[in-house]
């Protein structure tokens, strides 16, 4: 595999100054992809902005990694529900003089 | 300038310990933290109060100078100034105070600013360091009429310009991605995406629902009845229909393939639903009258 679009994680750890098991717990977790090419871990870069949404979720607000995965399902939910929201208002317009 | 009620704004009492300072903020964190209210600008807008109000109350030398000045913070400097020196006699001039002295990131109001000068004292709750690059967004108002056809539009985003394709098709309140638009990262890292919202308002007599159009037709009573051939306005022209003779009031006709772009698939078109309104003709002559109710007559006969 070319890794030369991927980000080796070591570098994620010192960027962001935290132990190592927080990412393989995300990882655990299925929150984060973890690819290993030649003994060496990577991230794919479309990855980082969830992880540095999840680190904040983490170190802003005190949230450990079970509570991380509650809020992505349910910001997930509000995501589906927030276009549904707006599919409906548009069909609305439909029925509005 | 108006003087902002840090105390208010994290819910405590104005004798509330450094734990419970600490306590009310992390609970209002964590209902208006930005990653947890997408898209939301009035909780971005809390959020950065609550941070401003933690960054005065729960530092010590902030606490103090707020508390010492409070609704007079305006002359603060002159106080200041007046302790330093020694001298208690008034003095007219406003100190080193000067509005919009400071070029904030908009992060601080202009209280704040002009109270501890813009700077967030260390230990600030917020991660500084990213590695990606920061998002930005913005919101596109646009015709009904712009989106129907595939286009490129400059636009101007953190003084950079930036030219993009808004493809055909684009629905109200419609959110795209373009990656790397962003600002730069750190250490080699990723740069940030450039998030455009569409507003797509609609002035047109055309109601849109996804790639369908809809249209009332008004349908001259002769024709409804004896039939005949009618000229359509369509959204980028004009069609010519046969219309049945006793065609009724609300009939619906749909006309293939004349409705909007579908986005992302160029040439292909949603179709054009018209629904026939029949008017019945008002202010008759005399002799018009007549022959209505000759023709009523012989229906009855």
């Amino acid at each position: 595999m070319n890794t030369k679009n991927l980000i080796p994680l070591s570098l994620l750890y010192i960027q962001y100054n935290l132990e190592m098991s927080f990412f393989f717990k995300l990882h655990e977790m299925g929150l984060l992809e973890i690819l290993t090419v030649d003994e060496t871990k990577y991230v794919r870069p479309e990855s980082v902005h969830e992880i540095e949404k999840m680190i904040r979720i983490h170190e802003e607000l005190e949230v450990n990694i079970h509570g991380i995965d509650v809020i992505l399902n349910l910001l997930e939910k509000i995501e589906l529900l927030q276009n549904e929201l707006i599919s409906v208002k548009n069909r609305l317009s439909l029925y509005e003089s | 300038m108006a003087f902002i009620d840090y105390y208010k704004i994290l819910e405590v009492d104005k004798k509330a310990t450094e734990a419970e300072i600490k306590k009310a903020y992390r609970k209002l964190a964590r209902k208006y933290h930005p990653d947890l209210n997408p898209n939301d600008k009035e909780a971005e807008r809390k959020f950065k109060e609550i941070n401003e109000a933690n960054e005065v109350l729960s530092h010590s030398e902030n606490r103090k100078k707020y508390d010492d000045y409070g609704e007079n913070w305006q002359h603060a400097e002159e106080f200041e100034k007046s302790k330093q020196h020694r001298q208690y006699q008034g003095n007219g001039q406003k100190g080193g105070y000067e509005e919009g002295g400071f070029s904030g990131s908009g992060d601080f109001s202009n209280f704040f600013e002009s109270m501890f000068g813009g700077r967030s004292t260390a230990g600030g709750s917020r991660r500084e360091a990213q590695f990606k690059g920061q998002d930005f967004s913005t919101e596109l108002h646009l015709d009904l009429k712009d989106v129907y056809s595939t286009h490129k539009r400059t636009l101007t985003i953190n003084s950079k310009n930036i030219r993009i394709t808004i493809p055909a098709g684009v629905e109200n309140g419609q959110q795209i991605k373009i990656s790397g638009m962003g600002g730069e990262g750190a250490s080699g890292g990723p740069k940030g995406d450039l998030y455009i919202t569409f507003t797509v308002a609609n002035h047109t007599e055309f109601k849109r629902d996804k790639n369908n159009l809809y249209a009332s037709v008004a349908l001259d009573l002769y024709a409804a009845l004896l039939g005949g051939e009618i000229t359509v306005a369509t959204f980028d022209g004009k069609v010519k229909l046969t219309v049945k003779p006793g065609t009724q009031n609300g009939t619906n006709v749909k006309l293939k393939g004349k409705g909007f772009p579908i986005y992302k698939k160029e040439g292909e078109f949603g179709d054009l639903y018209i629904t026939y309104q029949v008017k019945i003709p008002t202010d008759l002559s005399q002799k018009e009258k007549d022959l209505f109710m000759e023709l009523s007559k012989l229906k009855t006969s």
